[in-house]
């Protein structure tokens, strides 16, 4: 009873998104591609068209998502444009969440939507240290988790987990010094990405599998 | 304190002009303007903050939080391990509520794999987000009190709190790591006779948020220090990205438990607290409010909780038991398995987010099929709060901005990551 309550209530949601991604998709500029994910509504807009489509979020009374609650970037070095920069906006009036990506990469920056949440400086701020995303028209873009001088932006894919610098502080110049990072043992990455995923004919073993094959009428394993 | 007013904030035709006729009559009184260090070793600044403020005279004319001091790279660390050993970062975290933080993980984690958990293990997780809100405001209450002078409700609050960790402690094994909450349910059942002790503080602890509201809710001084100080409306809430307690107080009836139910809140009774005033004082009285509510939301949890399993039965997502692992070869390898390799999670991404004690705690999480997150952001709620820091505490003095930093419950494990 109660599941059935609750199945009635996130289908209703997911219908509600539907028709909200299905308006965005035709009628907004700028929007790339709007659809339901998981449940959750995910825009991928235009790097160029973004002021005017987040206004238009915020401000239309079928959105008003008066609240952007986070800003991320998401780095794939293999795109040409390998960062994503990921809004997620909050509607407490409606009960509604909304995600909007777009695509940069080093150069081109993002224009700034602190003129639309105040709360997108320090935001913006944290994404472009992290991952060096610049944001135009945005007057205070300073570093803001790492230290004071720190170079380079670490959470991108070619930045090592170890880092580059290691700080300690030392007896004989009283003082805390930056030295490169010395590992006393190399730093091991094991990816579990198995050889035999997916794989249903051992190697060497073809025959024996073409025979299986003619037994069992095509159906892999056992 | 709007009868406070800065030399910015005078128009230009009000400024007697050097060469004017009224020049003599008036007189121009320079405040000597200097910057002031608060912290990063301040008791006050909860934690590592460095607040670097522009003061005129005694009254701050800008105030500029610098971050990142206690930054230690969690959402780094995280994408080179398995969603298993993600989660223990998660306490390290908000250190005072982490069962909250690791429930959004663990959301994140279940909605990518597609999994629903058992009924028992939703009910703990309730059951224990409650106690932990309880825990994250009586450490927030009480240290406010303390920054504003009253020494004696932060020591009976740790008492208190010891309590509330003793069940920690005999639940998970830990008094604040308790890398309890994990993706497929909680780690073990709770041991006997632990639900009667929860049962006996249910009905203590209410007497205890009398006593504390006797010294704080109507004592004078405390008011003096709190009403109408750092006032945020609604607008400016919403504005500047505020959740949980500091929303609500500025008049924002929004609670994640109630809008976007997860585990079990859709089958609990309680009530949203808020206040209208958006000030340092709403803010503490919202958290008192909402201690009364946990409380409530706890006992309905001992009372409803069914028995049965407490993860998932999917010896490929959970562990299987050490009385199998002895008998079956298939549970030990799959036991091996699980803690080298762990689990593959589906490609997706999702946004999941909590009601943590402070407010919205997000998890935006990025799978790519292998065994470890391709991306997890952590969104912390005080990262939010801090920034508006400059806006609340502006035109206030300087012992005020210490106020404002206790009623916004900032700490720095969740803003710096």
């Amino acid at each position: 009873m109660v599941e059935a309550l609750a199945a009635t209530r996130d289908a209703a949601v997911i219908g509600r998104l539907g028709a909200l991604a299905a308006s965005l998709s035709t009628k907004a500029v700028g929007v790339a591609s709007a659809s339901v994910e998981k449940g959750e509504l995910v825009v991928r807009a235009d790097r160029a068209a973004l002021l005017p489509l987040m206004t238009m979020l915020r401000d239309d009374p079928r959105f008003a998502f008066q609240q952007m609650m986070d800003l991320c970037g998401v780095d794939f070095p293999e795109r040409p444009e390998r960062f994503d920069v990921v809004y997620n906006l909050l509607s407490v009036t409606l009960n509604q969440r909304c995600r909007v990506i777009v695509t940069t990469d080093e150069v081109q920056p993002v224009p700034s939507v602190h003129r639309i949440w105040s709360a997108a400086t320090w935001w913006e701020r944290e994404c472009y240290d992290l991952f060096g995303v610049l944001f135009s028209d945005q007057p205070d873009l300073r570093r803001i988790l790492t230290d004071y001088g720190f170079e380079g932006h670490p959470l991108r894919k070619d930045f090592p987990l170890t880092g580059y610098v290691e700080v300690r502080y030392d007896v004989d110049r009283r003082a805390v010094v930056y030295e490169p990072v010395k590992l006393t043992q190399d730093f091991r990455n094991f990816d579990f990405v198995s050889p035999w995923e997916g794989m249903m004919t051992l190697p060497g073993d073809e025959k024996a599998h073409e025979t299986r094959q003619g037994i069992t009428s095509g159906v892999p394993g056992k | 304190m709007s009868d406070i007013v800065l030399r910015d904030d005078i128009p230009e035709t009000m400024l007697p002009d050097a060469g004017g006729e009224n020049a003599g009559n008036r007189h121009i009184i320079e405040i000597d303007s200097h910057s002031l260090n608060f912290g990063p070793q301040h008791p006050s600044a909860h934690g590592v903050l460095r607040l670097v403020l522009e003061m005129d005279g005694e009254v701050v004319a800008r105030a500029v939080p610098h971050i990142g001091l206690l930054h230690r790279g969690t959402e780094k660390l995280i994408e080179y391990k398995t969603y298993m050993k993600a989660l223990p970062y998660f306490d390290r975290l908000d250190y005072v509520s982490p069962m909250c933080e690791e429930q959004a993980f663990a959301l994140a984690t279940e909605k990518l794999l597609g999994i629903e958990i058992p009924d028992r293990a939703k009910w703990i997780r309730t059951m224990f987000a409650e106690i932990t809100r309880v825990l994250n405001h009586l450490l927030n209450i009480t240290s406010f009190g303390l920054d504003c002078g009253a020494l004696t409700p932060a020591l009976w609050g740790y008492e208190e709190r010891e309590k509330l960790l003793e069940f920690y402690e005999a639940a998970s094994g830990a008094r604040f790591h308790a890398n309890y909450f994990r993706p497929g349910g909680v780690a073990r059942d709770l041991p006997l006779g632990l639900t009667d002790r929860i049962a006996g503080w249910v009905t203590e602890f209410p007497r205890f948020i009398d006593d504390l509201e006797s010294m704080l809710t109507g004592n004078r001084i405390w008011k003096q220090r709190t009403v109408g100080i750092g006032i945020f409306t609604s607008e400016q809430a919403l504005d500047w990205g505020f959740s949980g307690p500091c929303l609500r107080a500025s008049g924002v009836p929004w609670d994640l438990r109630k809008s976007q139910p997860y585990d079990m809140y859709d089958q609990v009774q309680f009530a949203v607290p808020v206040a209208r005033n958006g000030d340092c004082y709403d803010r503490y009285l919202v958290r008192i409010a909402e201690m009364r509510e946990s409380v409530k939301i706890v006992a309905q949890c001992l009372e409803r909780m069914p028995d049965g399993p407490v993860k998932v039965q999917d010896t490929k997502i959970s562990p299987p038991s050490r009385k199998d692992m002895k008998r079956s070869m298939e549970a030990l390898i799959h036991h091996f398995k699980l803690f080298t390799e762990g689990y593959h999670v589906p490609p997706g991404a999702t946004y999941t987010a909590v009601e943590s004690p402070k407010g919205e705690f997000g998890v935006y999480l990025v799978a790519d099929g292998s065994n470890r997150p391709y991306r997890c952001k952590i969104r912390p709620t005080g990262f939010a709060h801090l920034q508006a820091m400059d806006e609340l505490s502006r035109r206030h003095m300087l012992a005020d901005a210490v106020a404002i930093i206790g009623s916004l419950d900032l700490v720095f494990g969740e803003i710096d990551r």
